[in-house]
């Protein structure tokens, strides 16, 4: 970047300072031996020019909407299109989180991201006994297409594009909402949205997996198939960092483990003979947006090119949009407190600002009372504001990566990349991800970094205001914490009699005897699964058919 | 004589597969010198009833962040009552709203404990009340 006389004369001057800066140091020492990213990258008292590794602005930064996209997917950035506000919501009945959808659309949120609750993620129908005490906890409770029906009551699905947090039974979900919308004379052509559809790290780090993966593997990839054809907008997979990020991973493991996954996807994909430009320009990445701020920008910037590099180098993806790492973001969970809740929303602004900082596509900012319940109307609303101020009076919006230069966060970006590469190698060696996650590598690794985490904040060596500094006894907890009514159960479970009572139940049989006899073949699963989704075949009723044929996922252990 | 460890079921009832919290603990039991089982996700109440009886231990430590504590919490004190099980300290953590916690003590939950706790704390609260 420098010509060599430059970076010399820059270097003089560099080693003439850290001189000068010694005698500062004896006077006045600095408030830690030693600095580093929450990532226990080492961080420098300041970067020059001559910190840099040497890079190439057009080989590695490039410009926004190129090759290798550090700089951003497209070439305008958020002066195009800003990002999609997308607050992940639903709770309680579908009627219940049909008002909550319409009242976010109201405040000028413009994406629609579905909450489910426990047993519908892991195919349960709410009369399931695993089901006692989960119906519609921690999102909707979805047994039917009818409850997908109401769930989208009124909203036209043309006109909004819509996340759903599934992923065992996505392609059951997914066929609930293209029939939803054919009732609104929708075709599937016109559908936007995304599946999360991301099995690996439900068994790392989430939990709400089903079959075993290599089954699993195969409705991924069917999911891939079918969509390519005839769901052409849809995002058939959002491979996730997000979770393994909350359950304590670092910023780099955040990186390599969710890289590795969706190379295992791709293998998987490539293996049940897709071809490669076919479907990964529709793959899409979901990432945790957390402390730590340049390095969460270095962060996104980092994954871009990352993933640009292994799609055209490894896989040899010829089409601009397999390249392009495109991706959701969500304040961190994890980082929010019980104590002192209202410090939460600057957490939130911080953390988002480095999401958009580093180029997300959408982003959810979490609400200021989540670390006590699913957030209130007035939380919610809070955290949608924040966007909205990030978006239209910061002016961070108005011009592409406008980090990219800085001398860090360059750094960062390529400290990051390097020590990301160094997992996935160590994870193809092992064979990949799908062997890592069975061999409870990413397990251990994920909770060794929580474990030390915590240690750190129990050592106060990592100040978390309000928790173990700035204290302060009896504040005001926050008030209006929404509850989940207990007769949610109860209506719940009538709604599915009914349904049992009125559909036509020789009709379900059949539609779920082809299913199950589908599962047991190669051909494609998702016609069989959307004709009994059509059917009125339950989630329990479709997913037991494929238990029946799969078998279900044991979990090893680790700790 | 040397004491014996305190043994402790580290459990996760219900659909919950949030274990970031339980692992973190169980880590931490364990360097304090205490003996942890840990029981995997997806554990139904008679299971972590019979885990507790089978591992003989002295303390049930359950976690859950889903909402669903308010079913399974109980569900569990009452397979121990119909068990016999009386001398084991059972105590409770993750996302649980202030006004849930006192239904949970009546129940027996000996403790409940929220976000943020330091494991430093639960340590002390199980060394101070497990039946010996």
């Amino acid at each position: 970047m420098y010509d060599a006389k430059k970076l010399k004369e820059i270097e003089e001057s560099l080693a003439a300072w850290v001189k000068k800066t010694q005698a500062v140091l004896e006077k006045r020492p600095e408030r830690k031996e030693h600095f580093e990213t929450l990532s226990g990258i080492p961080v420098e008292r300041v970067y020059t020019p001559s910190s840099e590794s040497g890079y190439d602005y057009l080989q590695d930064l490039g410009l926004p909407g190129e090759y290798p996209y550090t700089r951003g997917v497209q070439p305008t950035m958020y002066r195009g299109r800003l990002w999609t506000m997308r607050q992940y919501a639903g709770f309680a009945s579908a009627e219940e989180s049909n008002r909550r959808y319409k009242y976010l659309l109201e405040q000028g949120q413009t994406g629609l991201s579905v909450a489910f609750d426990l047993p519908t993620q892991i195919g349960y129908d709410s009369d399931h006994p695993m089901a006692q005490g989960e119906v519609g906890k921690v999102g909707v409770a979805i047994d039917s297409l009818k409850d997908m029906e109401t769930l989208f009551d009124g909203i036209p699905l043309d006109q909004v594009s819509t996340s759903m947090t599934i992923n065992a039974p996505a392609a059951v979900l997914l066929a609930m909402y293209v029939q939803t919308a054919a009732k609104q004379g929708v075709g599937p052509d016109r559908l936007k949205g995304t599946i999360q559809n991301d099995i690996l790290k439900e068994y790392a780090a989430r939990g709400t997996y089903i079959f075993p993966p290599g089954p699993s593997m195969r409705i991924i990839t069917d999911i891939f198939a079918f969509c390519s054809e005839n769901i052409p907008m849809w995002n058939t997979i959002s491979i996730s960092g997000y979770h393994i990020r909350e359950a304590g991973s670092t910023a780099v493991q955040e990186v390599a483990f969710t890289l590795a996954n969706g190379i295992a996807y791709v293998e998987a994909a490539l293996n049940a003979g897709l071809k490669v430009d076919d479907f990964a320009p529709r793959l899409s990445f979901f990432f945790n947006a957390h402390l730590d701020f340049f390095e969460e920008v270095a962060k996104f910037r980092a994954a871009r090119r990352l993933w640009a590099g292994i799609m055209k180098e490894r896989f040899q993806a010829k089409s601009a949009r397999s390249l392009m790492l495109r991706f959701h973001t969500q304040t961190a969970g994890c980082t929010l407190t019980a104590q002192q809740p209202q410090n939460n929303v600057i957490r939130v602004t911080l953390q988002a600002l480095s999401a958009v900082l580093g180029g997300t596509q959408s982003l959810h900012t979490n609400s200021m009372d989540e670390a006590f319940s699913l957030p209130s109307e007035e939380a919610v609303q809070t955290a949608l504001r924040t966007q909205q101020l990030i978006a239209h009076e910061s002016g961070v919006a108005n011009t592409a990566d406008p980090l990219g230069g800085s001398f860090y966060v360059e750094r960062l970006t390529d400290e990051l990349e390097e020590r990301a590469r160094a997992y996935i190698e160590k994870i193809d060696e092992m064979g990949g991800a799908v062997v890592a996650v069975e061999q409870g590598y990413i397990q251990k690794e994920i909770q060794e970094s929580a474990y030390a985490y915590q240690k750190a904040v129990e050592t106060t060596e990592q100040i978390v205001v309000g928790l173990n500094k700035f204290q302060e006894e009896g504040a005001p907890r926050p008030t209006n914490l929404l509850r989940v009514d207990k007769r949610v159960m109860e209506s719940q479970l009538a709604k599915l009699e009914r349904l049992r009572a009125e559909r036509d139940n020789a009709a379900v049989t059949s539609t779920v005897a082809r299913l199950r006899e589908c599962a047991t073949g190669t051909d494609n699963l998702i016609p069989a699964i959307m004709e009994a989704v059509a059917s009125y075949a339950t989630l329990g009723e479709i997913c037991d058919a494929l238990r029946e044929v799969f078998g279900e996922y044991t979990a090893v252990a680790t700790l | 004589m040397t004491k014996k460890k305190i043994r402790v079921l580290a459990a996760k009832p219900g659909l919950d597969g949030h274990d970031r919290g339980i692992k973190v603990i169980s880590c931490a039991l364990r360097d304090a010198g205490m003996e942890v089982i840990y029981t995997g996700l997806r554990q139904t109440p008679e299971q972590i009833v019979q885990a507790a009886i089978q591992e003989d231990v002295d303390v049930i430590a359950m976690s859950v962040l889903s909402g669903a504590h308010g079913y399974l919490f109980p569900r569990v004190m009452d397979l121990l009552e119909e068990a016999g099980v009386t001398d084991v300290l059972v105590i409770g953590g993750g996302i649980i709203p202030e006004e849930d916690i006192q239904h949970l003590k009546d129940v027996g939950i000996r403790a409940i404990f929220g976000p943020g706790t330091p494991t430093t704390d639960i340590v002390q609260f199980i060394e101070e009340n497990t039946p010996r």
